[in-house]
């Protein structure tokens, strides 16, 4: 039960910053109709521009700044870059995300080499400030869990209850009738990059103490951020959520216990070979589940796309 | 329609055997026959052998993403799954003496690659476009972990290797030297990009292209955009699978690097830099690629950083790949003006490639000084050995990049005038007469 309680709070962590990632790239998705593959990049520079500021000023700083300059980035790159592709059509736009994507890591490898950068959390968090049983939770991950839900709670009141969030939503329906009515829709879009990017960068800045500061984490949360949006429904911030917390709480609990395949067969009524090393199906019979843990989002990916490729809570083909 | 089509059809094959279509042919075969006289070191052998792999495999990549309009991120698991299996297979004739000659082995690998594609393509090719993009990228990643897991076929860690010399001599070969396998590469190349030349000109790689350009009204034709789809996406499969089993002849040792999203990504990279616009693109693409990777990588620790920013600045500037580039010369050639355009080109060209060299020194020049052995503050460039803490060399780098451009840019004026010049038919009566 204790260790029930640990995995719920450990996904629950993964999940939020899944979410705080996959918000931004399901807004920009609406919005451009195309996927971001660098957003995950955006993440990336946001914990390196937050280690960096860190060395001069402190974890706290780092932690309004960086998400700002990398959203200042983000809307460059749209407004100088993806808006120049985007006449050529989808295929080029995503092809140059991700050609992006392999830039961005080459340019974190340049400034701040190929390891791991010592980036921490702030000393303030470093304590315990609670137990389950043997298992001390971390401050800094409530404090992770608490910034997370602030800024979903943020981002619901901003697009659905005020008038910038009205002008969005709509922009991302109707552009044209929006840009009759007056509003400049081009600088609306490279806002919503701006911002997406920004809480990318945010996600960075609070993930990087915990999962480590490195070049290759965009590639590692990359793929599992499309995951996401793809389970959830592209373009639906409802779906994210949901699909965040399932896809955290899956691959955690995956991770956790440790089910052997050889058990369940056996449960069956299969009887266990002799002779293993040679056994033609030996893989299946030593298959443990946090073996399979990390591909299980891409197979509940490929599994909804074949029956229902709206997602869960989509509404336009994807 | 069968009537006409049939006509139509007689007559496409006839236009095809001109000189014009079956001169480049002649030429790269010819070309390929040659190629191991002039560069006979074991290095260029490997490297041309790697190059000739990689053009297969773009090619077949190209089907897809150029022909078929399906921007696959998974498509190193049909290139992989054929070579694996054709690991295999080598391995069992080695022990078991199967009467299989080497040089058949593509063909398994590609029958296996295309089996892969059948049962991925019966729910993938439904929808182009993103969602199509997605379960490749998901079955890409599923593949390449699973590789991890089955260990029975994929080896696991270490991957399978084998021994292509164990097999039956073909005519006194026994494919124990570089240039036997070369021999066979290059032979397994100009037939696999005749095949996926001839599969382009076919009905259904012509129905190809029409679905790729508009399905509806494909569909409205009568024709299933899901099943034109499906066939591309097999044919494609086969020729990924061919380009498995040549890899394994050459490398004998396949591993999970071979199915992993790397693998796929820079298979997307080769054939968009090349051009997917042109059958002719994915080879420009791989030949140049290979080349950067093997003669930059000796070269700089920088490569990478340079290979990706010609790949973004490639999709900004030039959409359609250097094999776009290349044809945009077309016009200007068949009006007679290329010549014009030879003055401007070089006025801006050279300079353009000062500033590009020096913006590369500095980076280079910044990287060393940033990540060098603490001490240690001589580097050479271009065979220039200079100290990376005295003024001078950042002065004299940062001030060639900036003269390189400027002039750059003040001759690009000059190079676009000519260009609209070189692309209509001038002629000053004409033009004064309306």
């Amino acid at each position: 039960m204790e260790l029930v309680l640990v995995i719920l709070i450990d996904g629950l962590v993964y999940g939020l910053l899944l979410f705080m990632l996959s918000s931004g790239l399901t807004l920009i998705f609406s919005m451009m109709g195309v996927l971001n593959f660098a957003h995950a990049s955006f993440y990336m520079l946001g914990a390196y521009f937050a280690y960096q500021i860190s060395r001069y000023m402190g974890f706290w700083p780092g932690l309004i700044l960086a998400p700002i300059i990398v959203g200042v980035a983000g809307a460059a790159i749209e407004r100088f870059g993806l808006r120049k592709v985007h006449q050529y059509g989808h295929v080029p736009e995503l092809i140059f995300t991700f050609g992006l994507a392999l830039l961005i890591e080459e340019i974190v490898q340049f400034f701040w080499g190929k390891n791991q950068v010592p980036y921490d959390a702030p000393e303030v968090l470093q304590f315990a400030l609670f137990s389950i049983g043997t298992n001390e939770i971390q401050a800094y991950k409530v404090f992770m869990i608490a910034i997370s839900v602030l800024i979903f709670l943020c981002l619901l009141y901003v697009l659905t209850k005020t008038r910038v969030g009205m002008i969005i939503q709509a922009a991302l329906s109707y552009p044209r009738t929006v840009e009759a009515l007056g509003h400049n829709v081009p600088f609306i879009f490279m806002g919503v990059f701006g911002v997406g990017t920004a809480l990318a960068g945010l996600a960075g800045v609070i993930a990087g103490p915990q999962l480590g500061t490195f070049p290759g984490m965009a590639f590692l949360l990359g793929s599992i951020v499309f995951v996401t949006i793809v389970i959830g429904g592209l373009g639906s911030l409802w779906g994210a959520l949901v699909a965040s917390l399932l896809i955290g709480w899956m691959t955690t609990f995956a991770a956790s216990y440790n089910v052997a395949m050889a058990d369940i067969l056996m449960a069956v009524g299969f009887e266990m070979p002799e002779e293993m090393s040679e056994h033609a199906l030996r893989d299946i019979w030593t298959l443990t589940l946090p073996q399979i843990g990390p591909i299980l989002p891409y197979l509940l990916m490929v599994v909804i796309l074949v029956f229902r490729p709206y997602g869960l809570f989509g509404k336009r083909d994807a | 329609m069968t009537d006409t089509s049939s006509i139509m059809a007689k007559k496409r094959s006839y236009g095809g055997l001109s000189t014009g279509t079956v001169a480049p042919w002649v030429i790269c075969t010819a070309i390929l026959l040659v190629l191991p006289y002039v560069f006979q070191s074991n290095s260029a052998l490997t490297i041309m052998n790697q190059m000739a792999i990689t053009i297969v495999f773009a090619l077949a990549y190209n089907m897809l993403l150029g022909q078929g309009g399906m921007l696959s991120f998974g498509h190193a698991v049909y290139m992989g799954m054929g070579g694996f299996m054709c690991m295999h297979v080598m391995n069992w004739v080695e022990y078991e003496n199967i009467p299989l000659p080497l040089p058949l082995l593509p063909v398994i690998g590609g029958l296996f690659g295309m089996g892969m594609a059948t049962i991925i393509g019966s729910f993938s090719t439904r929808t182009a476009g993103t969602v199509f993009a997605m379960i490749s990228l998901g079955i890409g990643e599923l593949i390449a972990a699973s590789s991890v897991i089955v260990v029975a076929f994929f080896g696991g860690e270490e991957g399978v290797s084998g021994d292509r010399t164990y097999g039956l001599p073909v005519f006194g070969y026994e494919f124990l030297t570089k240039i036997e396998v070369y021999y066979l590469t290059a032979g397994w190349l100009v037939l696999s990009a005749l095949l996926m030349y001839l599969f382009s000109r076919t009905p259904v790689g012509r129905m190809a292209n029409a679905v790729r350009d508009n399905p509806e009204r494909a569909q409205f034709l009568g024709y299933s955009a899901r099943w034109v789809r499906f066939y591309s996406f097999c044919a494609s499969g086969f020729f990924a699978g061919v380009a498995g089993g040549l890899f394994a002849i050459n490398f004998e040792i396949l591993t999970e690097e071979n199915l992993n999203l790397v693998t796929s990504g820079s298979i997307l990279l080769i054939t968009f830099l090349g051009g997917v616009g042109f059958f002719f693109g994915p080879i420009i693409g791989a030949i140049v690629f290979t080349l950067l990777q093997s003669v930059l990588s000796l070269q700089t620790e920088l490569w990478q950083l340079y290979v990706g920013a010609l790949f973004v600045l490639t999709v900004m500037y030039f959409p359609g790949g250097l094999a776009g580039v290349l044809m945009m010369h077309v016009v200007p050639y068949k009006l007679g003006k290329l010549g014009t355009l030879v003055v401007p080109y070089i006025k801006t060209l050279i300079p353009a490639a000062i500033g590009i060299l020096g913006l590369a020194s500095f980076c280079e020049l910044m990287f060393h000084f940033k990540h060098a052995a603490v001490g240690e503050h001589d580097m050479s460039l271009f065979g220039i050995e200079f100290s990376t803490h005295s003024p001078i060399p950042w002065i004299v780098i940062i001030g060639l990049t900036v003269i390189g451009f400027w002039l750059a840019k003040r001759s690009s004026a000059e190079l676009r005038e000519t260009w609209g010049n070189a692309n209509v038919m001038t002629s000053s009566k004409e033009g004064g007469a309306q």
